[in-house]
C-alpha cells in the first residue's frame, strides 16, 4: 500500500513537472483508440441517419440554399486572388513575411474528455498524418485550440477555453494586442491585464495576433461580450465569447504551418543565471 | 482451468464497457451527472473477489482512466487505488448489506475518489467547482442498484471465482 502511494507520487511528480511521461501516455492512448471508437458508434450511427434518411424536399432545400451559398462565396473568391496578390505586394514593401495560405487537414471528433473540468477533445488524426504537437484546431468559424498529445493514430485538443490555455490575441479593429484566457467555461474567455484606458468595446473580434509562434495569424478567436471599467481598478474586466463551435462542430480543420513554420523564430534570451 | 483464473475475460470485459461509458459523448451540461462507471465495476469486482481484484488492478485501471480522460498519470491512479484498498478492508461487512447501506457505501467511496481528484486538480491549477463534484458520487450511489445485480448475474453466470 505503502509502495503503491510511492509509485502513484512519483509518477504524479514525473508527468506534472517533467512531462517525461509522454511516450508511455502515448502508447497506452493508441491501445485505447478502440475504446473511443466504440464510444462515438452512437453518434456516427445518428450522423449517418443525418446523411442517408431525410425527405426529398429538404435536399432540394439544402441543395437550392447552397447553390446559392457557393455562388456568393464564388464571386467574393473572384476578388481574392487579386487582393492576395496586392496584400503579397505590399508587404514585400514593407519587407515583412509574406502571408501565405496555410495546408489544412480535416479531422474529426471522436471523443471528449469525461472530466468536465477538462476541455478537451480527441481527434481521428495523428503522428500517422503528421499531425504535431502545437498544432492549431479551427472550424468553420474560428479557433478551438491546440494539440496536446498525439498517438500514432488519435490526438487530443486542448480547447481555449480550459482553464489551463491562453492564446495570444489582438482586436481586428485596431491591431490592441492581449491574452485571451479560459476560465473552463465554454461560451467565455477573459481578457486579463488590459489597461482600462484601452481602446477595445463590446463587440470587437479578437484575432490571433500569431505572437508567440503558436497559433498561426488572423484566426478570428472570439467576440467581446463585455467591457466593465472601473474606475478603482488599473485594468478593465474583459469577457468574450468564443466564434468556434466548441460543443458542437463535428468537423474540424487542423492547420499546418504556424508562425514557427514561416518566420524566423524569435530567440528566448538568453537567461542570465542570477544565483 | 485452475482456481482463481475463471472468467477473468468477464472481469476484462465489464471493465471496458465501463471504459465507453466513461467515455460516452455526453451533453456539456449533463457532465457533471456522469457516474464513475469505472469506480462501479472496480469497487464491485473489488467486494465480490477482494483475493483477485485489489490495489494493483486499481493501479492498472486508474492508468487507463488517466489516459482516458487526459489527467496527469497518477490521478486516477491514486483516488481509485485508495477506494479500492479502503473497499478491500470492509469487503465482509458490505456484503451483508442492504441494497440502501450499499448505496450509500458506495456514495462515500466515490465521494473520496473524487475528492482526491479534486485536491489533486486544485495542484494543477484547474478551478475549483463548488460542490459539484459530489454529483458524479451521487449518480453512482443511485446506480448502484441497478449496476450491482447486473455484475452479480454476471459473476454467477459465468461462474468467475
Amino acid at each position: 500500500m505503502g509502495l503503491g502511494a510511492l509509485l502513484v507520487a512519483v509518477l504524479l511528480a514525473a508527468d506534472l513537472r517533467y512531462s517525461g511521461l509522454e511516450t508511455a501516455r502515448s502508447v497506452i492512448d493508441t491501445l485505447l483508440t478502440p475504446v473511443y471508437l466504440i464510444a462515438d458508434i452512437p453518434t456516427m450511427i445518428s450522423n449517418w441517419q443525418d446523411d442517408n434518411i431525410r425527405s426529398r424536399s429538404r435536399l432540394l432545400d439544402d441543395n437550392d440554399r447552397l447553390r446559392r451559398e457557393n455562388l456568393v462565396l464564388q464571386g467574393r473568391t473572384q476578388q481574392l486572388a487579386s487582393l492576395q496578390a496586392d496584400n503579397t505586394r505590399l508587404r514585400a514593401l514593407l519587407n515583412s513575411t509574406a502571408l501565405l495560405r496555410d495546408d489544412v487537414l480535416v479531422g474529426e471528433i471522436i471523443g471528449v474528455s469525461p472530466d468536465p473540468v477538462r476541455h478537451q477533445l480527441v481527434l481521428d488524426k495523428g503522428a500517422e498524418v503528421d499531425v504535431y504537437l502545437g498544432q492549431a484546431l479551427i472550424d468553420a468559424d474560428g479557433l478551438m485550440g491546440q494539440v496536446v498529445e498525439v498517438s500514432s493514430t488519435t490526438s487530443r485538443v486542448l480547447l481555449v477555453t480550459d482553464p489551463t490555455h491562453s492564446v495570444p490575441v489582438q482586436v481586428n479593429r485596431n491591431g490592441v494586442r492581449a491574452v485571451a484566457e479560459g476560465v473552463g467555461s465554454l461560451d467565455e474567455l477573459a481578457i486579463h491585464h488590459v489597461a482600462a484606458t484601452t481602446d477595445i468595446q463590446q463587440g470587437d473580434l479578437l484575432v490571433t495576433s500569431g505572437l508567440g509562434g503558436r497559433f498561426p495569424f488572423g484566426y478570428p478567436v472570439a467576440v467581446v461580450s463585455e467591457v466593465q471599467r472601473n474606475p478603482g481598478e488599473a485594468f478593465a474586466r474583459i469577457s468574450a465569447r468564443p466564434t468556434a463551435a466548441l460543443d458542437r462542430a463535428r468537423h474540424v480543420l487542423l492547420v499546418f504551418g504556424g508562425p514557427a513554420a514561416k518566420s524566423p523564430v524569435l530567440e528566448r534570451p538568453v537567461e542570465v543565471a542570477s544565483e | 482451468m485452475n482456481e482463481g483464473t475463471h472468467g477473468t475475460w468477464v472481469i476484462l470485459l465489464t471493465l471496458l464497457v465501463a471504459a465507453v461509458l466513461a467515455v460516452l459523448p455526453l451533453a456539456h451540461s449533463l457532465a457533471w451527472w456522469r457516474p464513475e462507471w469505472m469506480l462501479l465495476t472496480l469497487v464491485y469486482w473489488a467486494i465480490a473477489l477482494p483475493h483477485r481484484v485489489g490495489l494493483l488492478s486499481a493501479l492498472a485501471v486508474g492508468l487507463i482512466v488517466d489516459v482516458l480522460e487526459g489527467a496527469p498519470i497518477g490521478q486516477n491512479m491514486l483516488a481509485l487505488g485508495l477506494v479500492v484498498s479502503l473497499a478491500g478492508l470492509m469487503y465482509q461487512r458490505v456484503r451483508v448489506f442492504t441494497m440502501v447501506q450499499q448505496a450509500g457505501v458506495i456514495f462515500v467511496l466515490a465521494g473520496i475518489h473524487q475528492l482526491v481528484v479534486q485536491w489533486l486538480q486544485g495542484l494543477q491549477g484547474l478551478s475549483p467547482s463548488g460542490f459539484l463534484f459530489l454529483l458524479p458520487a451521487l449518480t453512482s450511489a443511485l446506480l448502484w442498484p441497478l449496476v450491482m445485480p447486473l455484475l452479480r448475474g454476471l459473476r454467477r453466470n459465468f461462474r468467475v471465482i
